[in-house]
């Protein structure tokens, strides 16, 4: 029996009531419809990052072009860290995020100074000065090779044996990291700061007309998304136990663009949507092809031509749905 | 410093004034496209990158590199109406990042479409005949493609000022980036003139792809760090401003030249830091319209 509209719409507007627990619940069972583990805890990476990047995207309209600068300074702090300073991974991850929100301190504090496209411009072109740092710093960072042996040994907690050798506990381990932030993310939007957020992108001079301190505000939000990126990148490191120079790149950025735009930007669920669809497709097509770059650009290009809404976004849309389910 | 001397000096100012052209010649593509349709082309670097392999092929193939100056910019210049017509006027009233993403996206299959054509590898780089070799300009031996390239930008430069400052099209289009519904009430075509401006900036982006290949390595990556690059230009520049974009180009190219001479290791991040350094003593840029973007 087909479902009627109205049943659909009640099951969205529960996933809306729940978000973070119906996030919890698809995580859970995710590496079990994944062909293997590492895709899967990909997707928990990527997914993280680009929520993180959609927290100042989707939500505030401030299209950045260099939030791969904050993938890659968690995934490199917390490397660094590790590798050249043999500190525990707990406090390696907390340097990585910090690390992130202080860099998305100073980019953010040049970057709200433009807006619109030259926003766009302008974060890229920052973005890039952390790519060469980090490029440049051979002795650190590993240069072009990137930074090798992030390696966390086996640990136990509460009984527990964490070992990372086992990608099913990998996966789980990294899972509670990300779920927390996701439900700070969740946190953030339902606060008064979230509202003031959306009401920044649906009109800037009303908002400041109003009292809101805006400038102060678009950078707080940066900040925030910033560290959940770096948050990203730390448990990119982990997981891959390399730091590859390309996760700084402007290219990264523009990845989470797209993962964004696929799953459908400013929806709570659409950029973890858009990268699953976005990183499985991947795993699929270039075990046939190594042109997955064409691929991946004509589907965009699709998106933004047809769905702009995305894939989560489109659903949406065809629902009835109450007004703060989205 | 040993070694340090005013002819060396004056060496490596030249070498970033060649460098500089290339850099003014995209920036004022860009800045071409973005007054007239307040359209930011992504895909800038890879129209550089598809005009750099272009130009190597049909130089390979016919041997003259004239005839490739004239029919590469030709080619990109009918890309860029596709891309216009196809691609980004479907964007418009949808909201300024939307051509922004969907040039994003075409640059990747650009760059993939010439990696299908020409292979991964990239291509050797072909200084034209007759223009190899080094010339003394006075002060010691100077590449004279270099050369060649410095009087060929601004050859460009004027021709394009003329265009826009001599012609009726020009006159159109001064007066489109400033009010489009007075011209629109006119009874201009506004759209053709998109089009037309679309077009002039993606070409000129080709023919500064096939005039730069000889001075650098031509591979289907080689537009990435360049759209960057560009970016940073046109943001010293000063966002829709043809003058900004010249005047920053030249600026780039030296500051980047002058500091591979002091701290190679450094010099592409000099350029970027000359950015941030601008962005905060003047956001809207050197020659930029404060309120315009910023």
């Amino acid at each position: 029996m087909k479902p009627s509209p109205s049943t659909l719409a009640n099951i969205t507007n529960a996933l809306a009531r729940h978000r973070v627990l119906s996030v919890a619940i698809a995580l859970m069972i995710l590496p079990f419809v994944m062909p293997y583990e590492a895709l899967a805890i990909n997707i928990l990476v990527f997914g993280l990052f680009a929520m993180g990047f959609n927290l100042l995207f989707g939500y505030m309209g401030m299209l950045s072009f260099g939030h791969g600068a904050f993938l890659g300074m968690g995934g490199y702090l917390t490397g660094i860290s590790m590798v050249h300073f043999s500190l525990p991974w707990g406090v390696a991850i907390l340097i990585g995020v910090l690390g992130a929100a202080l860099g998305g301190l100073v980019m953010g504090f040049l970057a709200i100074r433009t807006r619109g496209i030259y926003f766009s411009m302008v974060t890229l072109a920052l973005g890039q000065i952390i790519y060469y740092i980090f490029y440049k710093a051979e002795s650190l960072t590993g240069g072009e090779n990137g930074l090798r042996g992030v390696k966390v040994e086996a640990f136990s907690v509460f009984g527990f044996t964490v070992d990372f050798l086992n990608p099913v506990t990998k996966y789980y381990f990294i899972f509670l990291f990300v779920l927390a932030a996701i439900w700070f993310i969740s946190r953030i939007l339902n606060s008064p700061l979230g509202a003031v957020m959306e009401a920044i992108r649906e009109n800037e001079k009303r908002a400041a007309a109003c009292g809101f301190n805006v400038a102060r505000t678009k950078l707080l939000v940066f900040i925030l998304s910033a560290g959940i990126c770096g948050l990203a990148g730390s448990l990119r490191a982990l997981h891959l136990s390399i730091v590859p120079i390309d996760s700084l790149h402007y290219l990264q950025s523009g990845q989470a663009v797209m993962m964004s735009i696929l799953g459908g930007m400013g929806t709570f669920f659409g950029p973890f949507i858009g990268a699953a669809v976005m990183l499985y497709l991947e795993d699929v097509i270039t075990s046939f092809t190594t042109h997955w770059m064409l691929v991946v650009g004509l589907i965009f290009m699709f998106f933004v031509l047809f769905f702009p809404q995305g894939i989560w976004g489109s659903i949406l849309h065809k629902l009835p749905l109450s007004k703060n389910s989205k | 410093m040993t070694g340090l001397t005013l002819d060396l000096l004056c060496m490596q100012m030249l070498t970033g004034i060649a460098l500089g052209s290339i850099y003014a010649l995209l920036a004022l593509g860009l800045c071409l496209i973005f007054g007239m349709l307040t359209v930011v082309n992504f895909a800038h670097g890879a129209f550089f990158m598809v005009g750099a392999f272009l130009g190597v092929f049909f130089l390979g193939l016919t041997g003259n590199f004239w005839f490739s100056l004239l029919l590469v910019p030709l080619i990109t210049g009918v890309m860029g109406l596709f891309t216009e017509r196809f691609l980004v006027r479907p964007m418009y009233g949808r909201g300024i990042d939307y051509p922004l993403l969907l040039t994003f996206g075409l640059s990747y299959v650009l760059i993939e479409l010439t990696r299908i054509i020409f292979g991964i590898e990239g291509m050797p780089s072909i200084t034209p005949a007759g223009l190899t070799g080094s010339v003394n300009v006075g002060f010691g031996y100077f590449p004279k493609y270099r050369l060649f390239l410095i009087l060929a930008t601004a050859v460009i430069i004027l021709c394009i000022w003329l265009f826009i400052q001599k012609t009726r099209y020009g006159l159109i289009i001064k007066a489109g980036s400033r009010d489009q519904e007075i011209l629109k009430v006119l009874g201009v075509d506004i759209a053709k003139v998109w089009l037309i401006v679309f077009a002039v900036g993606t070409a000129i982006a080709g023919l500064s792809g096939i005039l730069a290949s000889p001075t650098r390595s031509v591979n289907p990556e080689m537009g990435i760090p360049i759209l960057a690059e560009s970016f940073v230009v046109t943001v010293v520049g000063g966002m829709g401003s043809p003058v900004g974009a010249v005047v920053a180009g030249l600026l780039v190219g030296i500051v980047y030249s002058m500091t591979s001479l002091f701290a190679p290791e450094l010099a592409e991040l000099s350029i970027f830091v000359l950015m941030a350094v601008v962005l905060i003593i003047r956001p809207q840029g050197l020659f930029g319209k404060a309120g315009l973007m910023g």
